[in-house]
């Protein structure tokens, strides 16, 4: 079909307000309010800052807290035992993998070079083999002197008279299998919120295309698909997931795909309610005047005022699929031993109340890393409201 | 009780009402002054958000918490804005009593019609004993002219029409025998026809009882019909305040001056039986199957359209007339194939009738539609710019970005907006700026047909005259075929140059405008035009509540 409007080529003056600047992120006028109405919003933005500082400083956990160097020099050669895994008779041992902690691979090394470590010199699995006290061990600073010094003897280390200074540091203390605490949260961390968001993330997707479909086409298929859901969820969601892994090893992706079956029908009925609300909307009925086609109408007019709600309820989404990766751990059925985990470290401070800062370490971060997630979806939901034009 | 004394019987002086939110302060009445004597009615008119309701509900101290009015409002010489909360109490539903808007929401669901009536006599404590109340609730009914009502009794507020709520409700504020009756917008939400007989019953009812009356409205038109005394309010303050007769006769604000000349003006261009056809349609029906029973068997239809024909002509002008549930919108909707109808339908010589959804694509860009609520009609997350630009996305899909935002500003331009605007949500318009978005809408694919679905109805006085010249200017400069659906006669007949009467989804009268103006031939549309142009009731028994 011909366009009869663009008369622009007659030479006339344009009308058109020039599309604006964009700064740094290229962000439309529109987005750059959304944005400055989260900004507005300071509680959520400054969450939104902890969080980002956390998440990305756990995104690099093997720089932060590792039992390898981040950079060796042995015999003028420069090594990245960080990314690569050295059998360990290059320095002159036996062990498919080396190492670095055993004194005398770490003295062979200091001895024909050096090495730079992580500041925390424990991976989530490292076993702390010189514990000062039996494990579950305290943080270092708890410990007295005397405790200390003790250890220090035992395990034969240069600096005896430095009190605590003497032996490694473990600042939250270790775990019943004398791991360190700290580095095993650094990890955990990282693990629960990939895990939150990637269930959050593809949960929400499948949930609002079927609310979407559901609420915009009404009718038959609204019926059929909420009896479906209705059976579906009244599964128990607990007892299967016992059973599968009971059969199949629960990994990272085995839980993501297991959880996924149920937790997608979380946000139907809140996507459905506003789908049949709005799709009666005349703005709806304009949008079909002008010949759109349905999924258009419904990504494009419905959905965007769908979204407070939907966005109100996403960020307990996130948080819930987080508490029930926790939950499985706690409960032995999530990830496979060994893994790092808060939900293992909660149950490690449940049968071992006589060292209190395994359950309040992890008390602690669950509850901080909830609450952040929840300010930060409060301030994203407030960006999104067009009536809120900052305060 | 009528209340003797040489003082007026309420006395408004520097009424002040500041609204905060945030940091920012809104001055919604700013500093009003005026007085009403008993048995007098004393009008407030205005345009939306000039401060009429805020004031009326700072008489009896009915706004939102935290809100204090500040002034004096002297009532039988006590101030209700210093006095306690029990005293108001005693006052309001008393002494002082109000009607609002909306009659489908300001009676409560729940209850029964006897219920509600009887709970105000109960607390005012005039009337005791069960039988003694029921008396007087027939009685109430009966004066604001219920049929039947003893049986009407025990009916829910679903089970009454329109004006039998808003009758209800005035049966309701009647009760105690006020002094003052405050009506604010009563007959706007009600058929033209309606509201003749509203107005009619508060007038007789205030000269039986002798109370004054507060009249807040936007209508001019019902100013003229009911009031004594009329107060213009612009911007929360009064502009003017003066006798009826004298404000009609010699305006002296600027405002009122505009406002009293903001009548739908103009005429619409002559009936021409040769102009080319647009639209065709031939008996259309429109019947939706009652369902009954377990087998959800069909045991009749409501027959929103019942056999309706019409010929839409380029650069003419089709209204369709009727009071609300005659079927109007239901007709512009199967026209436009937006919902399922029996019956020929041709556009442009092609039969479009049992199209499905994407062959009716093509067509969409030459038809088009504009709704009666532009705060419904337009998606509160997309921005103008997206908004108008929306069917041009669809109909044209290689328009480069720039030369849609170009098309979209040429738009706005021409339907008098601000080419600025298309980077702004909806919500920062005004309802007459945003009907103007959704005429731009409507026209930035140049279609050759609109169906004009009330669009002045929820707008101001003055509003609705420039959208009326509007719509004619585009329709003169465009050759464009309108379907103008409408309760507002006075509007039609400045757009109209054919004329459909509808009543029940059948067609009353149909012919050119001019003929069936001058001369309507059935009593339902002589009843209507009456009801429009006079405020009038019609001694015509063809009209129901």
């Amino acid at each position: 079909m011909s366009l009869p409007l663009a008369r622009n080529d007659l030479g006339v003056k344009r009308l058109a307000p020039a599309l604006p600047s964009r700064g740094f992120l290229r962000l439309s006028p529109i987005n750059q309010r959304r944005f400055a109405n989260f900004k507005a919003h300071r509680r959520g933005f400054w969450s939104l800052w902890i969080f980002l500082i956390f998440f990305v400083a756990s995104l690099g956990a093997e720089f932060i807290a590792n039992d390898r160097p981040l950079i060796v020099s042995y015999k003028g050669e420069i090594l990245f035992p960080v990314f690569h895994n050295y059998p360990e008779d290059k320095f002159g041992g036996f062990l498919a993998e080396t190492d670095y902690r055993d004194e005398v691979i770490a003295k062979e090394i200091n001895d024909n070079g050096w090495m730079i470590w992580p500041p925390i010199r424990y991976s989530y699995q490292t076993i702390n083999r010189q514990l000062p006290t039996p494990a579950p061990s305290p943080p270092t600073w708890m410990l007295s002197k005397a405790q200390c010094e003790s250890a220090a003897k035992r395990f034969g280390g240069h600096n005896q008279d430095k009190g605590c200074d003497a032996i490694e540091w473990n600042w939250l203390g270790t775990d019943d299998q004398g791991r360190d605490v700290l580095a095993r949260l650094i990890y955990g961390f990282r693990l629960s919120i990939l895990f939150g968001l990637a269930l959050a993330g593809i949960s929400s997707a499948i949930g609002i295309t079927a609310g979407a479909v559901q609420g915009y086409f009404g009718g038959w298929t609204d019926l059929i698909s909420q009896r479906v859901i209705e059976i579906w969820s009244s599964l128990p969601h607990l007892y299967l997931l016992i059973i599968i892994s009971s059969i199949i090893t629960p990994s990272f992706f085995v839980l993501l795909g297991i959880l996924l079956l149920f937790s997608w029908v979380s946000l139907v009925p809140v996507v459905r309610a506003e789908f049949l609300r709005t799709r009666n909307f005349e703005y709806v009925n304009a949008a079909r005047a002008l010949g759109l086609t349905n999924a258009r109408i419904i990504f494009k007019h419905v959905l965007p005022n769908a979204m407070v709600a939907t966005l109100t309820f996403l960020p307990f989404v996130l948080n819930g699929s987080i508490t029930t990766l926790t939950a499985l751990d706690f409960l032995g059925f999530g990830l496979p031993p060994g893994s790092p985990s808060l939900g293992e470290l909660l149950l490690q401070g449940k049968s071992n109340l006589q060292a209190p800062w395994l359950g309040l370490t992890g008390f602690a971060v669950i509850a901080a890393m909830l609450s952040l997630l929840v300010f930060i979806g409060e301030a994203v939901r407030d960006a999104f409201d067009p009536r809120k034009t900052g305060r | 009780m009528p209340f003797v004394s040489d003082q007026p019987l309420l006395t408004v002086r520097d009424l002040s009402v500041t609204f905060t939110q945030g940091d920012a302060k809104t001055l919604a009445v700013d500093g009003v002054s005026f007085s009403l004597e008993p048995g007098r009615t004393l009008a407030l008119v205005g345009e939306s958000g000039s401060g009429k309701s805020v004031t009326a509900l700072s008489i009896v101290r009915l706004l939102a918490q935290g809100v204090a009015p500040q002034g004096q409002v002297l009532f039988k010489g006590e101030d209700l804005l210093t006095c306690s909360e029990e005293q108001l109490r005693a006052i309001r539903g008393d002494a002082i009593t109000m009607v609002f808007q909306e009659p489908m929401t300001s009676l409560n669901p729940l209850h029964s019609i006897e219920r509600q009536i009887g709970e105000i006599l109960e607390l005012h404590g005039l009337c005791r004993g069960a039988a003694k109340i029921r008396a007087r609730v027939i009685e109430l009914l009966e004066e604001v002219g219920i049929p039947n009502p003893e049986e009407r009794l025990s009916a829910y507020p679903h089970q009454l029409s329109g004006g039998q709520r808003q009758r209800v409700m005035i049966a309701m504020a009647l009760a105690n025998r006020p002094d003052l009756f405050i009506a604010d917008e009563p007959t706007t939400a009600l058929d033209v026809t309606v509201q003749a007989q509203i107005l009619e019953l508060l007038k007789t009812l205030q000269k039986r009882h002798g109370m004054a009356m507060l009249f807040i409205t936007h209508d001019l038109g019902i100013v003229r019909k009911i009031a004594d005394d009329v107060a213009v309010m612009q911007k929360g303050r009064i502009v003017e305040a003066n006798k009826v007769g004298e404000i009609f006769a010699a305006p002296q604000h600027p405002y009122t001056k505009a406002l009293i000349a903001a009548e739908p003006k103009g005429s619409p261009p002559a009936t021409d039986l040769s102009a080319p056809t647009i639209v065709e349609a031939d008996d259309i029906r429109v019947w939706f199957p009652i369902k009954r029973g377990f087998l959800r068997k069909t045991v009749g239809h409501v027959k929103a359209v019942d056999g309706v024909s019409l010929t839409v002509r380029e650069g003419q002008t089709v209204g369709v007339v009727g009071e609300s549930g005659s079927g109007k919108t239901t007709l512009g909707l199967a026209l436009l194939r937006l919902i399922r109808s029996q019956g020929n339908i041709a556009f442009l010589g092609q039969r479009i009738d049992g199209l499905q959804s994407a062959a009716m694509r093509p067509y969409r860009r030459d038809m088009q539609i504009v709704f009666q609520d532009p705060y419904g009609s337009l998606s509160p997350r997309l921005s103008v710019g997206d908004i108008v630009a929306e069917g041009l996305g669809v109909q044209n899909r290689a328009l480069p970005v720039a030369e849609r935002r170009e098309i979209v500003a040429r738009a706005l331009a021409d339907t008098g907006l601000d080419p600025a605007a298309l980077d702004r949500y909806p919500h920062e318009f005004s309802g007459g700026q945003r009907q103007r978005i959704a005429i731009a809408r409507a026209m930035v694919l140049e279609p050759k047909f609109i169906v004009l679905d009330e669009p002045t109805s929820a707008l101001d006085m003055s509003v609705q005259a420039q959208i009326v010249d509007l719509l004619r200017d585009l329709q003169k400069r465009r050759g464009l075929a309108y379907l103008f659906i409408s309760h507002d006669l006075k509007v039609v007949r400045a757009l109209a140059s054919e004329i459909i009467v509808m009543r029940q989804g059948k067609v009353v009268e149909a012919g050119p405008a001019r003929n069936i103006l001058k001369e309507p031939r059935s009593d339902y549309t002589r009843a209507l035009f009456a009801a429009a142009f006079d405020i009038k009731v019609e001694a015509a028994a063809a009209l129901d509540q």
